[in-house]
């Protein structure tokens, strides 16, 4: 018998993929604008670095908020000891009105029905416990969200099923996917217990049609299974089609007090919105009662500093605030999209269209030396190493399709963001470069300029390879 | 139809969401809903229930708020800490903060009497004790595994320790005949009985200071402890979370101090500690793994995504916790304050023939009621902590709900009430003893004046629960951070 848990001791948490290597990577050689200028810039991390100056100028105008005070009275006592996992009244119920003014008000909520997390990370995680259970499975549309199987899966003994998207329809869920989905976790001898969705998408940054969302609810329907919507991006939304949540479509079609009513559970938080990561706000919206109350429980492993529900609660009150927030965030989230997408442009290499989220879906296929997963790491570890940018592989995403890679945006400034879009124009120039003299080669000799392009790759993999038992 | 769609959503849940293993439904919770609903308050409610039955330490926020004061840097949000509001802000590392590792293996040094020293990397976030050992479990014991818990133990390891991880608990009982030590041979019939039953024993977990006892192991326990668990090759959980507040000698020994000089395999000794008992600040979620075992702390670590302490709270208790002439008063103030209060409830219950287990640190005293049972058994204990809280206005927590193996022990806090409070308490408690029960208005029930110590327990329990059950909205607890709203209160 083991002396750790098999949770241990399996790999389950999902670090070893690619996603994190790329991150491991750039810790040991980070880019600085004086510092560390050839270092890799990291472009694989979705954070909201855009708009801090907005908040500490709200900081700014209010000090008894920032200093554990109120009306000049200090508060520090109650809050130390407030421990409830109902969280803060006040708290809650800014944050479902924020919840709402992101959705143009068009859905209320109501706060008894939220459940306050450790970030979304613990938000998701408490609600496959509450959902499932071993072996059991909840359906996930292709590519998705790397810590997923971390989050859904290696403490809950959940599975998770794919739903594959393809580029062919720019990755929309399709009623034959999530057929062939069901009926794969059958072979499987999995339960399907629900489909989980983020809207907007990440890795595509795009948001869900209207007809997306009513096939999935019909889905659900018949299946009676659950529907959980990870809406952590919703505020980052800045171009049209806009955001339609889950729950204004069930409210359109009048699905409101029904039973698929109760199975439609939202996951939210403040870490890509708002660009607080650090403080760990997460929540679970849900109509079930038993669903709040099971979660509401569970959040005792994971509740939100009272220090910080408080801050937060005067700043999401703050109607004035939050208005002027949501809207010049948009704006300057547009701007720097439309930078990196021109940059991109310039490099000739394309992207998904998209309209919301903090990174883009960019398409490299063209730049592949095969339709192929193995060349997809090829490319991606000349990227990282050779033009020292980290951004994430398809594959890391379980997209069905080699070649795609999420870039993200929103998190540095935009001189750094010019100098990553130099570098790889450089590199793709390059790449054309080679390319122009190969075919010049094989014209001359096909077989040695085969082996010679064989030889250059394999280098690059073994050098990796070396660098991993070095550093590791 | 409503019914049907109910039941019918009901079963697309987890067992874990339908279950009882979140143990709030335990009678345990009835005291507490008491409270909530007639909250006591000196001049507001001076007939209202007192809150004794939680573990909150709350006598030394006025040198905390004072250091806040004087240390706005402290605060990201003030003008004097905002620069580093950004950085903070993003940094969601589940290393944490490395300021934050260094000020929290030093303080625990400290506290440990500076006999041992911490390493910081060795220290791993989660969401309070409470997520401590929850992750502590996932990463030693698969689902059907065991571990020992001496008893009577802190009433949450029922759900902290079982009920997401599908372990098992198996009490290793102590008696009041030896004051409640854990002695090896407890340890073995246990462990022995649980191999009959074909249960897999993954460790033993203890809590040293003790709740509910507000004992510390001595030496030898601890030492021997450590050799059952070597022997045994299981796992040893030491959750530390009172160790500040020790008042008294003996003074508190950190398991890092005992194996230091034993032979045995550290990968199998792991501490749980937290800020919420020693510093008061259980709203702030500092909960700590610290393993000796470097796959434990990676796993751990790992984990900790699911509640990692919020970075504004890391860097203010960095700050704090770094100020070593701060620690140095804090911890002196506190185990001095924490001895008074202590001392004024023991010696005001031996004047009305009330004794308390001796003890010299945590939040609350093992009180024993067993001369005021109508009758030793669990039954008895129920009736009396009925009697006490609905006509003594006390909570406190009966044994029983800490798995106690004998009847008529009951844990009482003393640290979550101001000194005018204390009077109250103790002047009811003399009350209740030496002149009986009394009939509350119109309630028809009987009392009997008896001998001494006994009282009359016959009264309907029920019709007693609903005497104490008022609702009055307008209630306002001394404690709400929130003035205007009704009474929130955690249920552990």
């Amino acid at each position: 018998m083991g002396l750790l848990s098999r949770k241990a001791t399996c790999n389950s948490h999902g670090q070893d993929s690619s996603y994190f290597l790329g991150w491991q990577e750039y810790e040991k050689n980070p880019y600085d604008e004086t510092k560390n200028p050839k270092g890799i810039i990291q472009m694989g991390l979705a954070e909201n670095q855009l708009s801090f100056d907005l908040l500490e100028s709200w900081l700014a105008k209010n000090p008894d908020a920032a200093s554990f005070k109120r009306d000049g009275q200090s508060i520090f006592k109650e809050l130390a000891l407030f421990q409830d996992y109902h969280g803060i009244p006040e708290f809650k119920k800014a944050l479902v009105d924020f919840m709402s003014e992101i959705r143009g008000n068009k859905v209320t909520f109501d706060p008894n029905n939220m459940v306050l997390t450790a970030g979304a990370t613990s938000a998701n995680e408490t609600l496959m416990f509450c959902l499932a259970e071993q072996g059991d499975a909840f359906l996930l549309p292709t590519p998705y969200y790397p810590g997923f199987d971390r989050d859904l899966k290696w403490r809950t003994g959940v599975e998770i099923v794919p739903i594959q998207c393809s580029s062919s329809n720019r990755f929309k869920i399709t009623e034959s996917a999530l057929e062939e989905a069901y009926q794969q976790a059958h072979k499987k001898n999995l339960r399907v217990k629900g489909v989980l969705i983020t809207n907007p998408s990440n890795p595509l940054g795009t948001t869900m049609s209207r007809a997306e969302l009513d096939l999935l609810i019909n889905f659900i329907t018949a299946k009676e299974i659950h529907l959980i919507s990870d809406e952590i991006y919703s505020g980052t939304v800045f171009s049209s089609p806009g955001f339609v949540s889950i729950m204004e479509v069930l409210k359109d079609r009048q699905l409101e007090k029904t039973e698929v009513w109760d199975r439609v559970h939202i996951v939210y938080s403040l870490s890509k919105d708002l660009g607080l990561p650090g403080f760990r706000v997460g929540a679970i919206y849900s109509n079930d009662p038993i669903v709040v109350a099971a979660a509401t429980k569970m959040s005792s492993f994971g509740l939100v500093s009272s220090q910080t529900q408080y801050l937060l609660s005067a700043m999401l009150s703050d109607k004035k605030f939050t208005k002027e927030y949501l809207s010049k965030n948009k704006k300057r989230l547009l701007k720097r999209q439309n930078k990196l997408v021109s940059g991109l442009e310039k490099a000739g290499i394309s992207i998904l269209e998209s309209n919301a989220g903090l990174f883009c879906w960019v398409d490299m296929r063209h730049l592949l030396s095969s339709n192929t997963f193995e060349a997809e790491m090829e490319l991606w570890k000349r990227i990282v190493y050779d033009i020292k940018l980290n951004i994430s592989p398809g594959s890391s995403c379980h997209c069905s399709e080699p070649g795609w890679f999420r870039v993200c945006f929103a998190n540095m400034s935009e001189d750094t963001l010019k100098l990553a879009m130099q570098r790889l124009k450089s590199f793709v120039d390059s790449m054309n470069v080679n390319d122009s003299n190969k075919s010049h080669q094989e014209l001359k000799n096909a077989r040695k300029s085969r082996s010679r392009n064989k030889w250059v790759f394999r280098l690059s993999f073994q050098s990796f390879h070396d660098r991993e038992q070095d550093e590791r | 139809m409503e019914f049907t769609r109910k039941n019918n959503n009901r079963q697309l849940l987890s067992r874990i969401a339908t279950n009882d293993g979140h143990g709030e439904n335990s009678p345990y919770f009835d005291g507490w809903k008491a409270y909530d609903s007639n909250p006591f308050h000196l001049t507001q409610n001076p007939d209202g229930v007192i809150q004794m039955g939680l573990a909150e330490n709350q006598l030394c926020f006025d040198l905390i708020k004072k250091w806040v004061l004087q240390n706005p840097e402290a605060s990201i949000c003030t003008a004097e800490g905002v620069d580093r509001f950004k950085d903070i802000a993003i940094f969601q590392d589940y290393h944490g903060l490395q300021e934050f590792r260094e000020a929290v293996a030093k303080f625990m040094g400290r506290v440990g009497g500076n006999r041992v020293t911490f390493d910081p990397n060795r220290i791993v976030m989660s969401g309070g004790a409470t997520g401590a050992n929850e992750t502590v479990m996932f990463c030693l014991a698969d689902p059907g595994d065991a571990f020992l818990v001496p008893s009577p133990y802190y009433a949450g390891f029922a759900r902290d320790l079982r009920w997401r991880t599908g372990l098992e608990i198996i009490p290793v009982h102590c008696k009041s005949s030896n004051n409640f030590r854990i002695t090896r041979q407890a340890l073995e019939e246990a462990y022995e009985k649980a191999q009959r039953l074909n249960k897999n024993v993954k460790g033993v977990i203890i809590a040293n200071p003790s709740n509910p006892l507000g004992t510390v192991l001595d030496r030898d326990t601890m030492r021997s402890l450590v050799t059952f668990i070597n022997d045994k090759k299981i796992h040893l959980v030491c959750d530390e979370i009172y160790a500040a507040t020790v008042f008294s000698s003996p003074r508190f020994m950190s398991i890092a101090e005992i194996i230091q000089d034993m032979d045995c395999d550290k990968d199998l000794v792991h501490i749980v500690y937290s800020l919420s008992k020693d510093m008061g600040f259980p709203g702030f979620r500092v909960g700590i793994v610290y393993s000796f075992n470097d796959a434990v702390v990676n796993c751990a670590r790992k984990m900790s995504s699911f509640g990692l302490v919020s970075s504004q709270t890391q860097f203010l208790l960095a700050s704090m916790l770094s100020d070593e002439e701060f620690v140095e008063n804090f911890l002196r103030q506190s185990s001095k304050r924490l001895a008074k209060r202590h001392r004024v409830f023991t010696k005001g219950l031996e004047q009305v023939g009330i004794s308390c287990l001796k003890s010299n640190a945590g939040l609350f005293f093992w009180m024993d009621m067993r001369p005021l049972l109508k009758e030793q058994t669990f039954e008895g204990e129920t009736e009396l902590w009925r009697v006490i809280i609905n006509e003594v206005k006390l909570n406190v927590s009966p044994g029983l709900s800490f798995n106690c193996c004998e009847p008529g022990w009951f844990r009482v806090c003393f640290a979550n009430m101001d000194d005018e409070t204390v009077e109250v308490a103790l002047d009811r408690i003399r009350k209740f003893v030496l002149q009986g029960t009394e009939n509350a208005a119109g309630a028809g029930n009987k009392c009997k004046r008896r001998q001494k110590n006994n009282l009359c327990l016959s009264i309907s329990s029920s019709r007693l629960y609903e005497e104490g059950l008022m609702s009055p909205a307008h209630m306002i607890s001394p404690h709400s951070p929130i003035p205007q709203s009704p009474l929130v209160r955690a249920r552990t």
